[in-house]
């Protein structure tokens, strides 16, 4: 297994807190191995990437850390992961207030069948983010602001939001994941159902939003994982290969099936 | 020779025909199928479909159309005298028939020979008692011009029945030719059975829609003659259903029977608005449960259990309501407990028996509805921190709210629609009353009861029963247009 503590005293980076912290995770799928054994450190403030060939299993471990896995009855999850040093797997632990910390964007937009308004509100509302109307108004103007979409939908903030071209609904997502204050980000192949454009866009956004969250991000373009991340991890058939900065993982890889995925040999 | 016997030989031909194509056309290819245009059979086909379908749609519209020519030809022959005072030519043309028929009867029984039957000099108070005899039923006395003219209706009738045997084996031989005709190699036989295929498809659709056509307009031609006999503004407006036993006018000239519909219409929604508060409810929490909370395994169960309820006939709903509900209901609040209630049959009882019907109408279709939302949006909402029931309330049930309200104004239309729960759990009294303990009856309950009396056809009291069926049919058109354009209009929201 890759050592993380090594890699980074080595290179002698700034070293961030470390936000979400994984022990030993394993998942089952039924009688399937989906992850196997993975350790990995996200720090806060950062774009952390999951690369890997389909079916590695870089979206079922995003889904463990916000426990969406819960939802499938017949996943198993083993292992800890700590948020902020707080086992996320704990009894204690309710899984609906760590969703509302630990936020998630989805591969596919799915804005509600509601106003614009109504879906940026969804959040505040079931959590009582809001005293007032004006003070909820506040919250939906600043996550659409940060959204980067406040100047498209200002107009018509009661037109449903399901008229919104494909680019628009997903950062239409990602700020009504924002408007409930997450610490985490997770977004699962945000850009796969969008055009270069609107995917410019999202990847302009989630740079931004580095400064005030971790964000998480799964995606099948290495390119893209270049552009956003600052570290990166690559999975291979449920074990985590490789993590590190992302500039030395796809300049100087130290595991062959690693070199052998950013070449395009494997995948 | 009977019509059976008919359409036999030409199936027959068929059959032949069948045999002697599919032979002739790998004959012609030298035996070997791959020289044909169609699979052999095929050609087989052919020749069975062109020998059957004219030769049959000939001779249903020759029995169709049979009828109105021999009733043509034969009521010139009665004289106007024959028409008795409050009698027209329909009841007479109804009596020359049926003295036909008991002539007919007669021969076959043996009691007459053909020639008698058919003597036009033979004494008419003979042949009366004659027929009466032979077990026939005819009038009193049959007379001089009625018997002629049952005569003449059963010669006409012969004849006809053998000129059609005639021209339908004749076009069953030609199309049998015709169809060998295309028993070579380069005919497209597949290509013509295949156009018989969607043929008799249409056909099949347009029956079912021509059914629907004919039976508003049998409803429209009585409503249209019931309110030339009674006001239109007496009853849509009066609140009074009271039809009198013997019809009859009072000395105004207005009838006897007051016929509002406004007794039967207020019975007909409160009762179907006590259903849709039991079903509603009820069938939309199952319906919840069932596609969202419970496991895979109660599911396969509990749905098929629900539907069990919908495969129950109405009548034993009916039962239900008279037997266990009424005296239950009696039990709580008639005169032992609260006093409301004075008979088990009432609008409450019929109400509750009808919701509990309604149930899996309700509970089916929504579970349908609510599992067709996308699992992206349930993702969505538990990705945000959202509890199963917030997501459920606040976007499952929305996004499905269309289809949801579409499932209940079908159920609605079920309801206002409903006859045998009504007649056996809601009594026959028509009232206009705001207490839901007290019995008050339905549209359809009335319509029933109008109808199956031994009132005359074509009294007001009778025909009232089709402007009822209008109403009730318009009024559930209405509901069912509705609903589907709510339906239609939701449908493709988060899509």
């Amino acid at each position: 297994m890759y050592d993380v503590q090594t890699h980074r005293a080595e290179k002698d980076l700034i070293v961030n807190d470390i936000k979400i912290s994984a022990k030993n995770v394993q998942v089952h799928y039924g009688d399937t191995h989906a992850i196997k054994d993975v350790n990995v450190e996200i720090e806060a403030k950062c774009v952390t990437a999951f690369i890997g060939p389909s079916g590695c299993g870089k979206s079922t471990f995003l889904r463990c850390l916000n426990r969406m896995n819960d939802t499938i009855d017949i996943c198993r999850v083993q292992g800890e992961i700590l948020l902020d040093g707080d086992n996320i797997y704990d009894k204690r632990v309710d899984p609906v207030q760590l969703r509302a910390k630990v936020g998630m964007v989805f591969q596919k937009p799915n804005p509600f069948p509601k106003s614009i308004y109504d879906n940026i509100a969804y959040g505040p509302r079931i959590h009582g983010l809001a005293r007032n109307k004006a003070e909820l108004d506040e919250i939906v103007e600043k996550s659409l602001r940060r959204g980067a979409i406040w100047d498209e939908v200002k107009d018509r903030l009661h037109a449903p939001g399901t008229g919104l071209s494909g680019g628009q609904q997903q950062r239409l997502c990602i700020a009504r994941a924002i408007a409930t204050e997450p610490e985490v980000l997770l977004m699962d192949e945000p850009c796969s159902a969008l055009d270069p454009i609107a995917t410019a866009q999202v990847e302009e956004l989630i740079d931004e939003l580095r400064q005030d969250y971790s964000v998480v991000i799964v995606t099948h373009s290495m390119q893209q994982a270049a552009r956003v991340s600052q570290k990166t991890a690559f999975f291979h058939l449920g074990n985590l290969v490789e993590f590190g900065e992302t500039g030395k993982i796809f300049t100087n890889p130290e595991d062959p099936r690693t070199e052998s995925y950013i070449t395009g040999r494997i995948g | 020779m009977p019509v059976f016997w008919l359409v036999m030989i030409v199936l027959g031909l068929a059959a032949l025909g069948y045999v002697f194509g599919r032979h002739r056309a790998l004959a012609n290819a030298g035996g070997d199928s791959r020289h044909l245009h169609s699979l052999p059979s095929y050609y087989g086909s052919n020749v069975a479909i062109k020998t059957v379908v004219p030769a049959l749609l000939v001779m249903i519209i020759w029995l169709l159309v049979q009828p109105f020519v021999v009733d043509g030809r034969v009521i010139g022959m009665i004289p106007d005298s024959e028409i008795r005072e409050g009698s027209n030519a329909s009841l007479v043309m109804a009596e020359v028939r049926r003295t036909a028929d008991g002539l007919d009867n007669a021969v076959a029984a043996g009691v007459m020979s053909d020639e008698e039957a058919g003597n036009a000099r033979a004494d008419v108070s003979d042949m009366t008692a004659r027929l009466k005899d032979a077990g026939q039923i005819v009038t009193s006395t049959i007379t001089q011009p009625v018997l002629l003219a049952a005569q003449e209706y059963r010669d006409l009738r012969r004849a006809s029945a053998l000129f059609m045997t005639i021209v339908v084996l004749i076009i069953a031989g030609a199309g049998l030719v015709w169809g060998m005709a295309g028993a070579k190699p380069d005919f497209r036989a597949r290509n013509v059975v295949e156009k018989s295929i969607r043929m008799l498809l249409v056909a099949a659709a347009s029956i079912a829609v021509l059914t629907t056509v004919g039976i508003i307009l049998s409803l429209i031609f009585n409503t249209v003659e019931f309110f030339r006999l009674y006001p239109i503004t007496a009853f849509f407006f009066e609140p009074t259903w009271l039809p009198s036993f013997g019809g009859g006018i009072d000395s105004d000239g207005n009838p006897l029977s007051k016929l509002g519909i406004l007794p039967l219409l207020w019975g007909t929604l409160y009762i179907s608005l006590i259903a849709l508060l039991v079903a509603v409810p009820i069938g939309l929490f199952a319906a919840i449960y069932l596609s969202e909370y419970a496991g895979s395994k109660v599911r396969s169960i509990a749905k098929p259990m629900l539907e069990v309820l919908a495969g129950i006939p109405t009548i034993v709903y009916g039962l239900f309501a008279l037997l266990t509900v009424g005296p239950l209901l009696i039990g709580v609040f008639g005169d032992e407990g609260l006093g409301w209630m004075q008979a088990g049959t009432a609008v409450m009882t019929a109400g509750l028996v009808m919701g509990i019907m309604l149930i899996p109408f309700v509970s089916s279709l929504s579970d349908d509805i609510i599992n067709a939302v996308p699992q992206a949006m349930r993702d969505g909402s538990f990705g945000l921190g959202a509890t199963k029931s917030e997501t459920i309330k606040q976007v499952v049930l929305p996004a499905a709210l269309p289809g949801i309200v579409g499932a209940i104004l079908l159920a609605a239309s079920r309801a206002i629609g409903e006859t045998m729960i009504v007649v056996l759990g809601a009594g026959a009294a028509a009232r206009l009353s705001l207490n839901p303990f007290e019995a008050m009856t339905t549209v359809t309950a009335k319509i029933v009861s109008q109808l199956t009396g031994d009132a005359d056809f074509a009294s007001p009291e009778a025909l009232v029963a089709f402007a009822l069926g209008m109403t009730l049919f318009i009024l559930t058109l209405g509901l069912n247009v509705f609903a589907l354009y709510i339906v239609r209009k939701y449908r493709e929201q988060y899509d």
